[in-house]
């Protein structure tokens, strides 16, 4: 999976994306052939022809050359194939931020992605941000203004922090709040959170 | 650019891990040969399953097996007789809407997902009732006693006050929801072996209860669960969908994972009940009370009892000769509830303090001066002194802090364009408990210092608390200490629940730090050496790389002399815009008084979340159910609002930071549920000195305050 020798053929893989993906969505609408695809075993064989689409991407530098079904969203793919686990599933709808992640530097629910929509891209992750042994400006605020309790929004509230800061979206306290809601914090760490922010901001180191 | 070393001694003890996306969850143990498991779910509230057709489901690609109550595994203990109705696939009978009917095991998510959608069931349905308040009203429906009635002096003393009221609050239910979705991985092995890594507030209970279910020895099974996305009370009992899957894991010998959707979280692990409550208060006319009636009705499931503390507080918390209370619970068709933050103590304060405001407003009083006119010096309800109170301080200190003298007792004084300001104040109280734990403590030559304890962290930071009580007495740098928890196997301790872990296994890391301090003095003595002698020189000079200890330890009499309890204040001010009744909560200021503060960091923490909790359950939170059909329509983060950032002002926390002298060594007491306990009252009384309106019924919807 990490490492195929073949590289992809962008534009076929596209194409034949759209292709396969039209069929898959046609069989998604129409419950009752789906049904009977599945009894008359029909439903592997669409399967073992659609399942594996071929994807590359970039995920925290590193290469990924990989075939994968098109129904699976970028955040299981990092969570369950590239065991990258840091990106959490909140809600899985777009919901609550949890699954924040970088492509090609702008922050995305990467639950409301499909993997192979991100051909050709480069994902940052939580665990992409430290520098080696070094934490990110945004990290070491986190820990310092305790922008967390249970911790498990917080891979997402960072992510979507540093994007928050890069946007320019730190003119004031509600500035940052308003820009910074697409991240539910169930244990309430609001406040630290907009503390951490105005702290790196403040830092003027480049994020 | 900094370093990966923690900065301050207060800092989160695994903040590091937090932050890089190294704490490993539940679900995100990598196994050899995992696969993944889907829940299929009853459509109809009530009735039988007449049939099950899996056969789709079983030919569908990568499908391992669907597991129903045709093709379970055995599991003991639902063999017998008795026990719970809900016995997952032991039983074809639908208690709820969206109830766990079969398993899609597949190995991939996206397969099992797909498959279980191929599973269909029929059904023959009965007619059923989800509305409480259509129950209550019902005189056919039951009501069971949740609570021994409680009578101080005359019963329902207010109805002969010179100044009285009598009103009804209305709370809907509330759902936890935790950001982590709730699941489990168990991987059953031959000869019944079980490893599971759960999402749970309690690795002994989980432990436990899946013994009793499967009857199977505790040593046989191993739960693990380091970290925990928030838990709120959901996670305090192992839930059907946890025993679906380890049978799931039973019947294909493989590791099976579940997490289980947004949607499902509302259904699955319970939530904060429905509750109606009456309370009449009597006074006289210098504003002392002399009567409390608190009657309250909680909701329940059809299959199990579910009770909490809704009406404990009218019992103590003011001076009064005359207090009586009751407290009934209802069955409706939904899945059984389970104690949420604050729990049934949250449900209760809203109604008694929003009372008492309503109470000083009929006296023309303000309602501080009210409550601390009639704050009680001892504990009437048991007869005891209280063994730490100091809730006057903190009255002042709030009052100071938000700019209490600013507020008018005449609703509706300050205007501001469309703006209307108001301000409120509560109190939250809730018991202070401490159980009984154990805790090993390895005492290193190297200078380390490691503890282990089955205890949990949903989150409050248990971990940190547990290092700064050891640096503490042993004067062992912080980063020269570990704490060792969420792992079944470790000493014992109970779950992560009533506010008490603090108190509980902090005893337990107290005592252990003791006996190795006088281990190593006694050494020290042996060996000729000072009694001051660094730790790592003794064992040095013993040739001993260790010494370890393991101390179990518990409350002793004190509680028979004293009752102990935590406090906490909290003052809002709000905004309440005129035509659009939108509520702004504008300043927050919580003084809580629970004991010493052991980690200030965390415990500001804590209470900032409680103050975010409280703002959900005053003005957003509320789960919809559609009671022709039995299901929830709101059962997602577009549609159930909890408290984003932009919700949320800044919260000066306060603590009185004064060690109670009676309840454990630290003088600490717990303070998760009291930093929730009483907030939404603080926000309705702030709405009402606003505008002049009284809403009894949460939430606070905009709707309500331009009815
Ligand atoms: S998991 Fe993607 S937004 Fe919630
Ligand atoms: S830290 Fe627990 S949800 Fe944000």
């Amino acid at each position: 999976m990490k490492s195929s020798d073949q590289k992809p053929n962008q534009g076929d893989s596209r194409r034949d994306f759209l292709k396969k993906s039209s069929v898959i969505t046609a069989i998604a609408l129409t419950p009752s052939v789906a049904v009977k695809a599945a009894e008359s075993n029909a439903d592997e064989r669409f399967a073992q022809l659609f399942e594996k689409i071929p994807l590359e991407l970039t995920v925290n530098n590193k290469v990924y050359q990989t075939t994968v079904e098109p129904r699976v969203t970028l955040l299981d793919y990092l969570r369950e194939e590239l065991h990258l686990t840091g990106t959490k599933k909140g809600c899985d709808h777009g919901q609550c931020g949890a699954c924040t992640v970088h492509v090609d530097g702008q922050r995305v629910n990467s639950c409301l992605s499909l993997a192979v929509m991100n051909e050709g891209k480069k994902i940052t992750t939580i665990e992409g941000l430290a520098n080696g042994e070094t934490l990110h400006p945004m990290q070491a605020a986190f820990i310092k203004h305790d922008g967390f309790q249970c911790g498990y929004c917080t891979p997402g509230q960072i992510m979507s922090a540093v994007a928050c800061v890069r946007e320019g979206h730190t003119g004031s306290r509600a500035e940052i709040s308003e820009y910074m809601s697409g991240n539910i914090c169930r244990c309430g760490a609001y406040p630290n959170i907009v503390d951490a922010i105005i702290e790196v901001k403040e830092g003027g180191e480049k994020v | 650019m900094e370093k990966r070393v923690l900065k301050d001694d207060n800092d989160r003890v695994d903040g590091i891990l937090k932050v890089t996306g190294q704490a490993k969850y539940f679900a995100e143990y990598e196994l050899p040969g995992l696969t993944y498991g889907v829940l299929v779910t009853s459509t109809i509230t009530k009735g039988k399953i007449t049939a099950l057709d899996t056969k789709a489901a079983e030919k569908a690609p990568g499908v391992i097996a669907v597991i129903s109550h045709l093709n379970k595994p055995s599991a003991a203990a639902y063999e017998q007789e008795g026990g719970p109705q809900m016995k997952i696939f032991y039983t074809d009978k639908i208690f709820y809407n969206g109830q766990p009917i079969a398993i899609v095991v597949a190995n991939t998510f996206e397969r099992a997902t797909h498959a279980a959608s191929l599973v269909k069931a029929t059904y023959a349905k009965e007619d059923f009732n989800t509305d409480f308040e259509k129950a209550l009203k019902d005189p056919k429906a039951k009501k069971l006693q949740g609570q021994a009635d409680y009578k101080r002096g005359i019963e329902n003393a207010y109805k002969t006050a010179v100044v009285k009221l009598e009103e009804r609050y209305f709370l809907p239910i509330e759902t936890h929801n935790p950001m982590e979705l709730h699941g489990i991985i168990a991987d059953w092995r031959p000869n019944n072996q079980l490893t599971v890594y759960a999402k749970t507030q309690g690795v002994k209970a989980t432990q436990g209860t899946i013994a009793n279910v499967f009857k199977i020895p505790m040593e046989n099974i191993q739960v693990n669960s380091e970290f925990v996305g928030g838990g709120f009370g959901m996670a305090l009992r192992t839930w059907p969908l946890e025993i679906a899957t380890v049978m799931a894991s039973k019947h294909i010998g493989k590791p099976v994972k579940v997490v289980i959707t947004r949607m499902q979280m509302f259904t699955m692990v319970g939530n904060r009940p429905a509750a109606i409550q009456t309370i009449g208060l009597g006074a006289n006319k210098d504003g002392k009370l002399t009567g409390i009636t608190h009657r309250a009705y909680g909701e329940t499931s059809t299959y199990e009892n579910f009770t909490e503390g809704v009406v404990n507080m009218a019992k103590f918390m003011y001076q009064c000769d005359n207090v009586n209370t009751a407290y009934a619970i209802v069955p409706v068709d939904l899945g059984v509830p389970i104690w949420m933050r604050g729990p049934g103590e949250a449900t209760g304060a809203f109604a008694l303090e929003s009372a008492i405001d309503e109470m000083a407003h009929a006296l023309d009083m303000d309602p501080l001066d009210f409550r601390i006119k009639n704050d009680p010096e001892t504990d009437q309800q048991k007869n005891k002194p209280f063994s730490s109170k100091n809730i006057k301080e903190a009255y002042k200190i709030g009052a100071e802090k938000i700019g209490w003298s600013n507020r008018k007792n005449k609703p509706g004084s300050l205007i501001e364009g469309p703006w209307q300001t108001g301000y409120g104040v509560s109190v939250g109280v809730f018991n202070a408990n401490r159980g009984k734990a154990s805790v090993k403590g390895i005492l290193k030559a190297d200078g380390s210092l490691h503890l282990q304890s089955a205890t949990s962290d949903i989150g409050p930071g248990t971990g940190t608390g547990m290092t700064l009580i050891a640096n503490k007495l042993m004067k062992i740098p912080v980063n020269k200490i570990t704490f060792e928890l969420g792992d079944s196997s470790l000493p014992p301790a109970p779950s992560q629940g009533g506010s008490a872990t603090l108190s509980t296994v902090g005893s337990a890391v107290n005592d252990v730090c003791v006996a190795l301090k006088s281990a190593i003095a006694e050494l020290a003595a042996n060996s000729n050496m000072d009694a001051t002698a660094n730790f790592v020189d003794v064992l040095k000079k013993n040739n001993l790389p260790q010494i370890e200890v393991t101390k179990e330890s518990q409350g002793g009499k004190e509680r028979d002399n004293y009752s102990m309890y935590s406090f906490s204040i909290h003052f809002v001010q709000v905004k309440v815009h005129a035509l659009t009744g939108v509520v702004k909560v504008s300043k927050i200021v919580s003084v809580g008084d629970s004991g010493t503060i052991v980690s200030p960091k965390t415990a500001r923490s804590q209470m900032l979340g409680g103050a975010v909790g409280g703002i959900g359950m005053a003005l957003t939170e509320e789960s919809i159910i559609d009671h022709r059909y039995g299901r929830y329509i709101n059962n997602n983060f577009a549609d159930y609002h909890v408290p984003v950032n932009a919700d949320v002002p800044e919260i000066d926390v306060n603590f009185i930071n004064k060690p109670d002298p009676y309840i454990n060594p630290m003088g600490a007491k717990g303070m998760g549920e009291i930093a929730l306990i009483g907030f939404s009252a603080a926000v309705a009384n702030a709405v009402f000195n606003a505008t002049g309106k009284r809403i009894r019924t949460l939430p606070i919807t905009p709707d309500k305050i331009l009815a």
